[in-house]
């Protein structure tokens, strides 16, 4: 049993040092009875008045569906994909690198050929059919960097619960619907 | 005037006194509750129940209903009878411990003499303690005929610590009792007539409020009911209704021991400054410092950690009794010599 005033230096630990930052606990001998009841009752009175401030601070909850949580610019929600502004073709181009990317096998791609009378993207071929199934998403946002068109975004949206598995598979009109701005952006320095 | 000690009314008086007492008793526990719970979450720095009714209001009316309507179940292992009886007693004694606190002095109502109070038994602080000590029996027979280890070990917890913290209870009294040189607790609040006992019994009243808070299992002394430890204490295996007793039985006690910190300490009724305002402000008066005294259980739970179980029997033993003790024997010389 060490001395409990006695420091590290004092221990002449050599072996190892714990640098500069090292916190040193400095006990004070037990007190006597006297001091310690003076001690209890001081901490006490010290611990109520600290509660007691708390009564005239505004409290920090966030009522929730009310209020939200403003998110950061890089949130990784619901994805989304996108179409170009001018000519309002979509830009996905049907090549299934996202798929190839998941991680927890959740898009399903069939691309077709794009043709003169119905062209869909800008590319080539297109996606005929583009699903993702939420319920198996782990927003990792790999297929939003494996996608070469930036077809594919992570939005900001989290509030995703459904009362059926089968209405988290999204489709493509879904995904690239303008969704609801439910989400508060967090500002810059915010 | 002095207190007119040891009246009764005629039978009919007391019957709707007992009716009334015991109904503002069952509104006082509701806003107690939910008073509990709105400063809990303030001194967390929280909201607190605000989602039922304005303000969260309707949230311990949400919350009996629920109780009730839920299914009455009990443990395959527990002894039915005392199942059953153990909130029942918990419940009885709280309530007619409430009976003794008096909301006032006696008043002519409609050409009677009523006084403003369920009883007012000659030995008053005993019939609390009484009562008390039987109130022990609902929390250990619940506990015992559970059948639960758990239910078992809070019940233990509560009987030893019950013990341990009735005795300086008591004995913080005694200074009081000297003092006032009556058990009557009309009479104790007419003796406080020139000051209020706080002041020359200030460590009495320290000590019976350490002891309450021990006595009504509120923390830090909750150890009954340590959720770390024993899942719910002595209440572990009750739900439904059962438990709602039990709910409001602890919660009628807190007002019960505010009432006795009011009458004995804080004045009853009497007004600070030589004020006198009329007979019907009295009631007012009285659940105005019995709400100070709530609010203050209520800040140390806030407040103060839950004590180990050693140390809260060595703290009971070994410095609460002796100090109160003390108190009544310092007490005593005061008064033998002053007199």
């Amino acid at each position: 049993m060490t001395d409990p005033t006695t420091t590290t230096a004092e221990l002449n630990v050599t072996s190892w040092s714990p640098g500069e930052d090292v916190i040193e606990v400095m006990r004070t001998p037990a007190p006597g009875p006297a001091r310690a009841t003076w001690r209890t009752f001081r901490e006490t009175a010290r611990g109520l008045m600290t509660t007691f401030g708390r009564l005239t601070e505004k409290g920090v909850t966030v009522q929730y569906p009310e209020e939200k949580t403003p998110v950061y610019p890089r949130f990784r929600g619901r994805h989304k994909l996108h179409r170009f502004e001018d000519t309002g073709l979509e830009k996905c181009v049907g090549c299934s690198l996202c798929a190839a990317a998941c991680p927890a096998d959740c898009i399903r791609v069939v691309a077709a050929e794009n043709t003169p009378e119905n062209r869909v993207s800008a590319g080539e071929r297109y996606a005929a059919v583009y699903e993702i199934n939420l319920s198996r998403c782990i927003f990792c946002g790999y297929c939003e960097i494996a996608c070469p068109f930036d077809a594919i975004t992570m939005g900001h949206d989290y509030e995703l619960s459904d009362y059926d598995r089968s209405d988290l598979i999204f489709t493509k009109e879904m995904l690239l619907a303008e969704p609801l701005e439910r989400t508060p952006l967090r500002n810059e320095g915010e | 005037m002095l207190a007119i000690v040891g009246y009764y009314e005629e039978w009919w008086i007391q019957i709707l006194k007992a009716v009334v007492i015991f109904a503002v008793g069952l509104q006082l526990v509701p806003v107690v509750l939910l008073a509990e719970r709105k400063l809990l979450g303030r001194f967390q720095a929280r909201y607190g129940p605000n989602r039922v009714g304005p303000f969260g209001a309707l949230q311990p009316l949400a919350d009996i209903l629920k109780l009730l309507t839920k299914e009455q179940f009990r443990p395959s292992t527990s002894i039915g009878f005392l199942f059953v009886l153990a909130p029942l007693i918990s419940i009885l004694t709280a309530v007619a411990a409430f009976a003794i606190i008096p909301f006032g002095n006696v008043q002519h109502i409609f050409g009677k003499e009523v006084g403003l109070y369920g009883i007012d038994v000659s030995i008053g602080p005993l019939y609390v303690f009484a009562f008390g000590g039987i109130a022990f029996y609902g929390i250990m027979l619940g506990g015992w005929s559970s059948g639960s280890k758990y239910s078992f070990l809070g019940a233990m917890r509560a009987a030893a610590q019950l013990i341990s913290y009735e005795v300086s209870q008591g004995l913080a009294l005694v200074g009081v009792i000297f003092t006032a040189q009556t058990l009557s607790l009309t009479g104790i609040v007419e003796a406080q007539k020139g000051m209020w006992y706080i002041v020359p019994q200030f460590f009495g009243f320290l000590i019976f409020l350490t002891a309450s808070f021990a006595e009504t299992n509120r923390a830090p002394f909750d150890l009954t009911e340590a959720d770390a430890e024993l899942v719910g204490g002595y209440n572990t295996e009750y739900g439904g209704g059962r438990f709602a007793s039990y709910y409001f039985a602890e919660y009628l006690n807190v007002l019960v021991v505010s009432g006795i910190v009011t009458t004995v300490f804080l004045g009853g009724w009497l007004m600070p400054f030589g004020i006198h305002p009329p007979g019907w402000v009295d009631p007012f008066v009285v659940l105005f410092k019995m709400g100070l005294v709530t609010f203050l259980f209520i800040w140390v739970r806030a407040t103060l950690p839950r004590l180990r179980y050693d140390q809260l029997m060595s703290f009971g033993w070994k410095v609460l009794l002796p100090l109160a003790t003390l108190n009544a024997l310092v007490t005593a010389v005061l008064v033998v010599v002053t007199h």
